[in-house]
Formats: structure tokens, sequence, C-alpha cells
């Protein structure tokens, strides 16, 4: 039994291809949105580059920004084509065209689905990235001196003033790295060398923060050395300690403005996906009656329109016997009977013989 | 003489009609441009109101906005008069207001190229409006504990960082006054007695700055505190060191942010004032043209457009001679009633 079966009278047929018309161009807006957004996703990733190792991230904006163009092309066709489906004259050019070109379609809707779905699903290999690149940046911030990483200090204090945090999971981050470059260092200073030789590393460690890590917030002044040691600082309480760095790691603020971005851009892709099935279910249907049409061979009759010609389990089984005949051909044809027997539902599918194509499908 | 005059036949009068027209939805456009800009420069000064004292002048703004306002009033009626200038019956019912109205529309136009003048003067005011209220706002730096202050030390520093700035003319601002509060100061430490001993009016200054002056481009980690001691930083010399703190000054940073945009506004108020100068003029042709018909029942005759029906110097001793006869007017009535008045 055919799937979603529907009778269409010429007049019907024909607004069917007019709004279709309609929709395949309104389609070719949302592909460029959809190439819009892919753009505007990456171009966000590669702003802040410097803390974030890639490990592959960009394949979803890739992948929406082919999308996008794939759209506006198939819809662009898909419009001329429905344009061309009012006259049945004209529909005969489109004839060999229709089948793939639904297939095509049902194909680039898929793939929309899958950008939407990956947009949800990256939020772990971008926290990922964003730790890695971060404790990067960390521990090269002293390094304004080394080419290739001379601008990660000013990227770094221009992020943590911009998304008001501090290090990578909290401020105490920079208790753990050497952000004081050795050049500043006075190597005659008695408690400079005791404090190198305390660390096994070598390394100059201290209970200090840079000044970018400083909160607006704060009613006192910036307290942005020995934090550890609170009697250091006169009436340093709890509520000074609170208000005096900020307090998110920048890890947390970057996850949280990306996955806005992306919770906004996929909800749009959902959307534009939700769309294109509609658009493809028209285009579906406008094909299976312009067919039946032709077949009819009466351009004025009335004729049916389905999604499916037979039920969802008839035509999977038959597509697969479809491949594995494909598959057989090239293997060398035999005399296998299940191939050569004409049977009427299948006879338009299955091939006589394999270098035969079907006239109609 | 008149004042370039210009032959109109039909066709040509119905095009000159619908051009004036369509120009005048542009100049519409354009009173709504004015309106925006007066009010994205209001939101502009209001923003930083607490950088300026609270004492800043609104008097441009506002002007802008009710320019702007008049400016799409006026233009929205001229349109409909040139639309329905085509239709002869139409026309007759506005013939008799135009030249009043074209008189407004010429006030209006120089009062929009007063306002672009005022645009790019109003850098001067501004200037001493921002000194003023910098100083204060550093004064009060320290004071986030008084009710009505207690923001300006964010203000500040989200300005500073900002604008890229520090101090009122530069860093040294700050040397003079005290921006660490007293809560934060122990009295119990002998260097800070002293650093209090040693000033006249009792205030603990320090040759250090806030953390908002600090310069992320700088490659060393920014110093604060002891800017003017060479010796208490390693491989330091505050005379050369040029990246460290920020170098410019706040006042002269706002004020080319607030001049650059005044002066964007002054030259798109100026851009409007020549459309509607123009506008002008083509109404003013539309009106000539349709009242110098050579055969006024017959519509498709010939007719002759102008500026001003007279030369310059002879319409302007008109304006004078109409002016005094006037002012002549009103004392020969008040005589003629004393006469009156004397007889009865």
């Amino acid at each position: 039994m055919a799937v979603g079966k529907l009778t269409f009278t010429k007049a019907e047929r024909e607004k069917l291809a007019e709004f279709l018309w309609l929709l395949n161009w309104i389609s070719v807006l949302t592909g460029a949105i959809l190439f819009g957004l892919g753009l505007f996703l990456k171009v966000e990733i590669q702003k802040r580059q410097e803390v974030m190792l890639e490990q592959g991230i960009l394949y979803v904006p890739h992948m929406l920004i082919t999308t996008g163009l794939v759209a506006c092309a198939i819809n662009f066709l898909g419009g001329k084509i429905c344009l061309d489906c009012t006259d049945t004259n004209k529909f005969l050019r489109w004839k060999m065209v229709m089948m793939p070109y639904v297939v095509c379609t049902l194909v680039f809707t898929a793939c929309v689905l899958a950008g939407a779905v990956m947009c949800y699903s990256i939020s772990s290999q971008l926290e990922e990235a964003l730790f890695l690149g971060l404790r990067n940046a960390m521990r090269y911030y002293k390094d304004t001196d080394t080419p290739g990483r001379c601008y990660l200090k000013k990227t770094l204090d221009l992020l943590q003033i911009q998304f008001q945090c501090c290090g990578n999971s909290g401020y105490r981050d920079w208790f753990q790295v050497q952000w004081v470059s050795s050049r500043y260092l006075d190597m005659n200073n008695s408690s400079v060398r005791d404090r190198l030789r305390s660390n096994v590393d070598r390394k100059y460690l201290m209970d200090g923060v840079p000044f970018s890590c400083c909160s607006t917030a704060s009613p006192r002044p910036c307290i942005q050395q020995r934090l550890s040691d609170r009697s250091a600082h006169f009436n340093f309480d709890r509520q000074s300690q609170q208000l005096n760095l900020w307090r998110r790691g920048c890890r947390s603020a970057l996850m949280e403005h990306y996955t806005q971005i992306l919770q906004s851009i996929g909800l749009t892709v959902l959307l534009i996906w939700l769309f294109e099935l509609l658009v493809l279910t028209g285009v579906r249907y406008l094909q299976t009656a312009m067919e039946n049409v032709i077949r009819l061979g009466d351009p004025d009759s009335e004729s049916e329109g389905w999604i499916l010609e037979n039920s969802l389990a008839e035509t999977a089984r038959s597509n697969f016997n479809i491949i594995k005949n494909l598959g057989k051909c090239y293997q060398g044809d035999d005399d296998d009977p299940n191939i050569n027997i004409p049977s009427a539902a299948t006879e338009r599918e299955l091939p006589s013989r394999c270098a035969h194509i079907p006239e109609t499908s | 003489m008149v004042l370039m005059s210009v032959k109109f036949d039909l066709k040509k009068r119905v095009k000159l009609a619908q051009t004036v027209w369509f120009m005048y939805w542009f100049a519409v456009m354009g009173g709504v441009l004015v309106f925006s800009m007066g009010l994205f420069f209001k939101i502009e000064l209001r923003k930083r109101s607490e950088l300026m004292d609270n004492n800043e002048s609104h008097f441009l703004p506002n002007l802008l906005i009710l320019m702007g306002l008049i400016a799409c009033g006026i233009n929205a009626f001229g349109g409909k008069i040139c639309y329905d200038s085509l239709d002869p019956n139409k026309f007759v019912k506005w013939k008799s207001m135009l030249k009043s109205f074209l008189v407004l529309c010429m006030v209006l136009n120089s009062l929009l190229f007063i306002t672009a003048l005022l645009c790019f003067l109003t850098r001067i005011p501004l200037q001493f409006t921002l000194a003023e209220g910098l100083k204060n706002g550093m004064r009060y730096y320290k004071d986030t504990d008084t009710p009505g202050r207690c923001y300006m030390k964010r203000t500040l520093d989200l300005m500073q960082m900002e604008f890229r700035c520090c101090g009122n003319e530069n860093y040294r601002d700050w040397f003079e006054i005290q921006w660490v509060s007293n809560r934060y100061l122990d009295f119990g430490a002998k260097e800070v007695k002293d650093r209090i001993g040693s000033n006249v009016d009792g205030q603990y200054l320090m040759d250090g700055v806030p953390f908002s002056c600090c310069n992320p481009s700088s490659p060393r980690p920014c110093i604060q505190n002891q800017m003017t001691n060479n010796t208490a930083h390693y491989s330091y010399d505050h005379y050369t060191e040029e990246l460290n703190v920020w170098k410019r000054g706040c006042r002269d940073a706002m004020l080319s942010y607030y001049g650059g945009l005044m002066n964007t506004i002054g030259a798109l108020v100026l851009l409007v004032t020549i459309l509607e100068v123009a506008v002008t003029i083509g109404l003013q042709y539309v009106n000539s043209s349709l009242s110098t018909l050579a055969n006024p029942e017959d519509p498709e005759s010939e007719s002759e457009g102008w500026i001003l029906e007279k030369t310059v110097k002879e319409t302007f001793t008109d304006i004078m001679a109409t002016m005094k006869s006037m002012g002549k007017g009103t004392k020969v009535e008040e005589g003629g009633e004393a006469a009156v008045a004397t007889v009865s």
C-alpha cells in the first residue's frame, strides 16, 4: 500500500507547483542564512584560536558552510523545476532529473539535521580544547620575547578583562605557573634565589596574579600579590577577598559564551531542517503526481501522488535487492532466475539486465 | 528680471512634481536620521554623565531631536503638496498658503545649518566640562562607601580600560590625590604614619596608579607602585618605559571620541541641509510653474518657473519696504485712534 497517497486535479497540481516554486526560493534564502551562520561560527572560533587548541572543532562550521551552499544550489534548481512543472510539456525535460534530484535533496536534508545535532554535541570537545589552550597560554604568558608567542600576554590579559575571568578554573592556576619572565628577575637578590631554589623545576612561582584578574567591582584597590597570606594586607576580610579578583575561571566563561552561540545556531538549523523537510515532501508529491499524469497519458486528468509507492518495508526490501544486484553485476552476470522474472511491483526498479537502465523510477 | 527661469510644458511639470515628491521622501528619511542622531548623542552623554560631574549641557542633542521631528513633519507635508500638484483641482486649495510654507521651509533650512555649525563647535564647552568632571571623579575614586559616589571607582576603572587612558592629563595626576581609602590603611604601621605626616593636608599620596591604568601590551608584568623609583624594580627606567601604563590622559581620549562623534553628526546634518535646500527650490519651481499658466483654463498650456520673481536686490528691497510699511501701518493706526478719541 502506498504511503501518504493523495489525489490531485490539474488545478491542484499547478497550484502545488507554484507554491513549491515560492517555497524553493525561500529555501534559497534559508540556505544563505545557513551559510552565514557557518561563517559566523568559524570567525568566532578563529578569533580565540590562541586560547583554543583546535582539535578539529572547525568541522562543524565547515559542514554548515558547505550545506548552506549546497542548499542554495539545490533549491535554486528545485525552483526552476517546480516552475516548469506547471506545464506538463516542460516537465518532460526534467523527467530524468527528478528522481536524482529528490534523492539528493533527501541526502542534503539529512546533512542539515546532522549539522544541527553536531552543534549540540560538540561541547565536550570544546571544553577539552579550551582547557588545553588556556593552560598553554598561561604557560607562555611570560614569553613576550619569543616569536610566535609574543602576543599571548596581551591576548590573555584582554581576554580576562573582557570575559571577567581569571585563570583556567580559578585564580589559583596562576600560582602554579611562572608568569614573570626571568628577564625581569634580579638574580642577585637573595629572596629571588631562595624562591627559585625551593622549586623543583627552578621556576619562580608566587601567590600573585596579573593585573587583568583584578575585579572592577571591588571597593578597595586591587591586591595582586601575596594572596594566600591574609595578614599581609590590612583589613583583608572575607568579603574583600571575594570581591578582589574575578572569581570565575576563563574556561567556564568561554564555554558559556560558546554554548550560547552554538545553541542558538543549532535551534536555527533545526528550524531550517523542518522547513527543508516540508519542501522535500511537497516536491516528492509533485514528482509522483506528474509522473502518473504522464503514465496516464491525459494531461488534464486527475492523478495520484504519494511519498512511497509501497509500504516502508517493501520499499526497503526492494532497494536492498537493487544494491545487492548491483554488487552481483560487478562480480559477473549469473543466470539468476530471480533477476529476470519481472513482477508488477518491482518491474520498474529491478533491471532486467544490469546494463539496462530503468526508464521510469 | 526673474532669477533662473525655466520653461515648462505639461510633461515637464509632471516630471518635476514627481521628482520633487520622490526627493521629499528622502528628506523625510533625512529628518529621521537627524532625530536618531540626536537621540544617540543624548544617550552617549547620559552614559558618561558621572564623569562630567552631571553637569553636561543637553542643549545640542535636544536641538537635534527637535529639528529632526520638525523636518520630518514639514517634509511629509511638502510631499503631500507635491503629490497634489499633479491634479490642478487639488492644488487650488494649497495655492494660497504655499508662499508662507516656502518661507517656513527657508527658516527651517537656516536653523538646520546653524545646528550643523553648533555640532562642530560643541567641542569647546565639552573640554571644560570633562576636565572638571574627571578631576572630581578621581578625587572620589576612594569613596566607595559614600552613597552617591560608591560607583565612581568602577566607572573610572572601566573608562580607563575602555578608552586606554590614565588620569586627567596623564598618569601623574594619580600621584597628587589620595586614591586609597583610609579604611584600608594600617595607621599602626610606621611607613603609613610617615607618609601621612610628611603631607601638608594629611593625605596618603603615593607614586602609584590603579590597576586600570595598566597596558596589556607591555612585555613585562605591570608596575603600578613606586613608579618613579628605578631601584625598586629590576631593569626599570621610568623615563624610558613606554608601554607600562597608558600614556594618554583621559580628557584627551574622551574629547577625541566625542569630537569625532560630533564631527560625523555635523557632516551628516550638513548633507541633510543641502537636501532640504534642494527640495525647497524644487517646490518653488512647482509653485511658480503652476501659477503662471499661459491659459489658466487649459492644464496643458506652457508655463514658466523661477526661483525668485525679481532679482535678489529687488526682492530684498521689496521685503524691507513691506516690513517698513507694516511698521508704519501700526503707527498710523495708533495715531488714527488717538485722533478719533480726541474727536469723540
